[in-house]
């Protein structure tokens, strides 16, 4: 290993097979209280229905095994509580630890979606200061809290402008993505039952306002667009394409993956966005927890609003809090119950922590990415020259004359202890890096995550293979991908995994 | 602000690497009437302990003190504190989707045990990990049925959770399908004959709920039998996992479509929960979601990787299986320490004591003149009562006395004007049970007398 790196070093951590293969009849990790009623027989209830047997394969281990096992598991995990996680887009910030404890309070973490709504004020006062937080920092004029994840809040935003065109006399046909977009985009745009048609972005990495001005026809229900994009730059002609769209009665859609770099400082509702989601789990701090659970809420201008999911949170006189479902309008249910819930608890916590200061870690955010991109300019090829926000994309173009591509650089870079960018996204840069530090890193985390970043581009040129060959210094090499998918081995099972 | 990491020296020593005199000026792409003049008006900021505060507060507005019988898809199970010791790992708790296996391997590892659990569970061969919850799992075992069979209709038993129904019906007016409900017979299960009739050559899948919504158990191996008949997929919804550890799983169905949330899961008001989806092999590349493979590296170390992902919305765009993207991995971790702890006979254990707690409530409440069971057939932890009056009247007078009553189901079926769906967990003591009846048994007779 190269002498460079000074923040990481190699240590021990335990074998751990899977917990099928530790079990042995008869032990345990979980006792219930004795029953207290008389016992039924399951096999005179359910007859042929009865599962006698028990689930075969059910693991049967002790209480310390079960703590051991996943204990040893979490260890080979990379986490933002180690270091920094510069995955660009998907906004990898410190996820606050009160949150966790207000959203398991009893009255909170034990409440039943059907239980009356004189029992539910708590609950509903929490979605209730949300919604207004949300608007206030986007905006827009109504919300919803109820999709599940940004791709779920994309589909309700797409069925929103879907039910209002429909009342216009015409839902259309087309929705228009930018080649840079979210892969979620237009998988979404699929489902809502329209077509895709993308547009190139310009040599600026922009949208082409000419370009879009001849797609724009009475076919088109929307744009979706990023904002910032997915290069991290802020879409300058934001308020023209909103004219364009609105000019032939189509609407304009914003992914707000991005809205770490606007929060506080610029809010899509005054630039001309009908509709958008938010992702808590970015901007607001949910923690990701290996992939979700998330949350996308909705905010919409006023004239979407009747179409809004159910349940819809309303204030009756009085002040009562109330989810009601009967809404004619309403595009119909997108999640039973009343949303992730647990998640938006998180959320409205990580907001009250900074009030108006949000806009300080929306600066903080700006700072470090670009302090990254100026000190790695040169190092690493920088296909678009506009600003960068809160995030910097660069390309593997240098590194590439030796052989070395983003994701070689990537690998490498866990072996200085920190967790790889995001690679090869967005499609518009080929092997590109994205990098999103997020407000949560130090100057001084910054300043040796570009010193590995350097010391990569060296490694690259002096000594091309050991980039190449990277990760060294982890549990495991690079796995066979390839084989994997091949002849997929998906579960364990006692005759060895298939 | 404590969550920042940066002296306000740190941040002028930046500006200053970068060349711009103010952090304004970082801002200059941004569109001049764009930018924010003035400050956001939020409440905050607030220290640690005014947080805490907050949520107290709000937590005492609440059921905490109360004793409830609500099930319809959100069950209350004994939940261990392993479970969330362990997702409060922070490395778990603060990573991201495992895309970089190698160091990912504990969430990777993690996943595919749950894969292995839901297979064990549901009879299936492959469970992905996962889906948002039962109901967007349920839409989307659906959307998969008419991927695979390139047909059209989907026949839905209207025993299938109502809020369920909302969803798929939510997601099919824009796919191009059919979504045709079929009528529930006199015991509470699906009505063949409807089915059979209903039953033709463009069918994609027929849809049930086991236990289902009235917690009746479905004839899960005969409706397959039907629904294979004229090549049409059997989707077997579950929302009430726990079930399984007594009841054959539906291992005639093509998909399964489980919610999680009885696996270790705090009932949060609806939410986080976990969605599952579970099919058969031959399936695979047509359903939705994350999948965790094993891989070996250049040495030979076994290991996990994310796999088949050209099904998937980054690599395939529009032509991806689904939009997902963001699951609901840790819920999916808490699920598989849960079911870990439980083990096989903690797991049946549980399951018996949710079925003697939820009989005895039946024969009790069978004591109370006028009450009656609904349907008949054989039922896990939930089941439907009809009552001599509104149930809204009764859970009127039960909430004077703390308790939570059987949902109305009145609510999502009008037809069944006093039919009340009471469900009893094993977290649920003999005590309350029968306090509980006298207080139905009271409220039926108050509202006899005359007023």
């Amino acid at each position: 290993m190269s002498q460079a790196i000074r923040n990481a070093s190699r240590h021990v951590s335990r074998n751990e097979g899977l917990i099928f293969e530790k079990s042995s009849p008869g032990k345990r990790a979980f006792d219930l209280p004795p029953l207290d009623v008389p016992s039924v027989d399951p096999a005179k209830t359910f007859g042929q229905k009865h599962r006698a047997e028990g689930v075969t394969g059910f693991p049967e281990v002790s209480e310390i095994e079960v703590l051991r096992h996943f204990t040893r598991l979490s260890t080979w995990n990379y986490a933002i509580d180690i270091g920094m996680y510069p995955l660009g887009s998907c906004t990898m910030k410190y996820n606050p630890r009160v949150n966790e404890l207000v959203a398991r309070l009893d009255g909170i973490a034990t409440e039943h979606p059907f239980q009356p709504q004189s029992l539910s004020q708590g609950c509903l006062k929490i979605m209730r200061l949300l919604e207004r937080c949300l608007l206030e920092i986007t905006g827009m004029d109504a919300l919803s809290l109820q999709p599940a994840a940004g791709a779920q809040g994309e589909l309700t935003g797409l069925l929103l402008i879907r039910a209002y065109l429909e009342t216009q006399g015409n839902a259309r046909r087309k929705v228009l993505i930018p080649d840079s977009a979210h892969g979620t985009n237009p998988a979404t745009a699929v489902i809502a039952g329209y077509e895709v048609e993308n547009i190139k972005s310009n040599p600026e990495g922009q949208v082409d306002t000419e370009k879009l001005r001849e797609l724009v026809t009475a076919d088109v229900a929307a744009l979706m667009i990023t904002n910032p994009s997915t290069l991290g730059i802020f879409e300058q002609r934001i308020a023209e394409i909103a004219a364009i769209l609105h000019g032939k009665g189509a609407l304009l859609y914003m992914d707000g993956a991005n809205m770490n770099a606007l929060a506080g400082v610029a809010r899509p509702g005054d630039f001309g966005v009908d509709v958008m989601h938010l992702n808590l789990h970015k901007t607001f701090s949910t923690p990701h927890g290996g992939g979700g659970p998330g949350a996308g809420p909705v905010a919409m201008k006023k004239f979407l609003e009747p179409f809004r999911p159910i349940p819809v949170l309303v204030e009756k006189p009085g002040g009562e809090l109330s989810l009601e479902q009967d809404r004619p309008y309403s595009i119909g249910r997108v999640k039973a119950f009343s949303g992730n819930f647990g998640v938006l608890v998180r959320a409205l916590a990580y907001i009250l922590a900074y009030g108006p200061g949000i806009r300080q870690a929306t600066e903080d955010a700006v700072l470090n990415s670009n302090y990254i991109r100026k000190k790695l300019e040169g190092v690493f090829a920088l296909p678009y020259s506009l600003p960068s926000m809160h995030e910097v994309v660069f390309s593997d173009a240098i590194q590439k004359s030796n052989g070395v591509g983003t994701m070689d650089i990537a690998k490498r870079l866990i072996d200085y202890g920190f967790h790889p960018y995001t690679t090869a996204f967005p499609l518009i840069v080929p092997g590109a890096l994205m990098i999103e530090p997020t407000e949560s890193e130090s100057k001084e985390e910054c300043d040796l995550f570009i010193e590995a970043m350097r010391a990569i581009a060296e490694e690259a040129s002096s000594e091309p293979g050991l980039v190449a060959h990277a990760p060294h210094a982890t549990r495991i090499g690079r796995l066979d991908e390839v084989a994997a998918a091949r002849k997929p081995r998906l579960r364990w099972s006692k005759e060895g995994s298939s | 602000m404590r969550y920042l990491p940066k002296s306000p020296a740190e941040r002028n020593e930046m500006l200053a690497a970068i060349g711009v005199q103010s952090i304004d000026d970082l801002f200059s792409s941004i569109p001049e009437p764009f930018r924010l003049r003035e400050a956001l008006k939020l409440p905050g900021p607030y220290s640690e302990a005014e947080i805490i505060q907050y949520f107290r507060e709000r937590a005492k507005e609440s059921s905490v003190s109360y004793t409830s019988f609500l099930g319809a898809g959100v069950y209350n199970h004994l939940r261990s504190v392993v479970t969330d010791t362990i997702i409060q790992r922070g490395e778990f708790l603060t990573s991201y989707t495992p895309y970089q296996a190698e160091i990912s391997q504990g969430t990777l590892q993690a996943i595919f045990e749950f894969q292995t659990l839901m297979c064990q569970l549901t009879g299936q061969e492959v469970a992905n990990a996962s889906m948002w919850d039962g109901s967007t799992a349920t839409t989307e075992a659906v959307l998969m049925a008419e991927r695979i069979t390139r047909r059209r209709r989907a026949l839905v038993a209207r025993s299938l959770h109502p809020e369920y129904r909302e969803v798929l019906k939510t997601y099919a007016r824009n796919s191009g399908l059919e979504v045709e409900e079929i009528p529930f017979g006199l015991d509470g299960t699906l009505n063949q004959k409807t089915l059979e009739s209903a039953l033709r050559d463009d069918v994609a899948a027929v849809v049930v709920q086991s236990p289902n919504f009235f917690g009746v158990m479905e004839s899960v191996a005969t409706l397959a039998d039907r629904a294979h008949s004229r090549e049409a997929l059997l989707v077997v919804a579950v929302t009430e996992g726990v079930s399984l550890g007594l009841v054959k799983p539906p291992v005639e169905a093509d998909i399964v479509a489980m919610e999680g949330q009885s696996f270790g899961l705090a009932p949060s008001y609806g939410g986080p929960f976990v969605g599952v989806i579970a099919t058969h092999e031959k399936f695979v590349r047509q359903m939705p979601g994350r999948l965790a493979g094993q891989a070996n590296d250049r040495s030979g170390r076994r290991g996990f990787v994310l796999t088949l992902a050209a099904r998937e919305q980054h690599i395939r765009r529009e032509k991806a299986t689904s939009n997902i993207c963001t699951n609901q991995a840790l819920c999916a971790l808490a699920a598989t320490v849960h079911l870990t702890l439980l083990g096989k006979e903690g797991l049946r254990e549980m399951a018996e004591q949710n079925l003697a707690k939820a009989h005895f409530a039946l024969g009790e409440l069978e004591k109370i003149p006028g009450v009656r069971r609904a349907f008949e057939g054989p039922f896990f932890n939930e089941f439907t009562v009809e009552l001599p009056r509104s149930v809204d009247s009764v859970n009127r007078q039960l909430l004077r006395e703390k308790i939570i009553g059987p949902l109305a189901l009145d609510a999502f079926y009008p037809e069944l004007t006093n039919h009340a769906l009471v469900c009893v967990t094993e977290t649920t003591t003999r005590a309350q049970i029968e306090n509980f009846v006298s207080e139905v048994r009271l409220a039926i007779a108050l509202a006899r007398e005359p007023r």
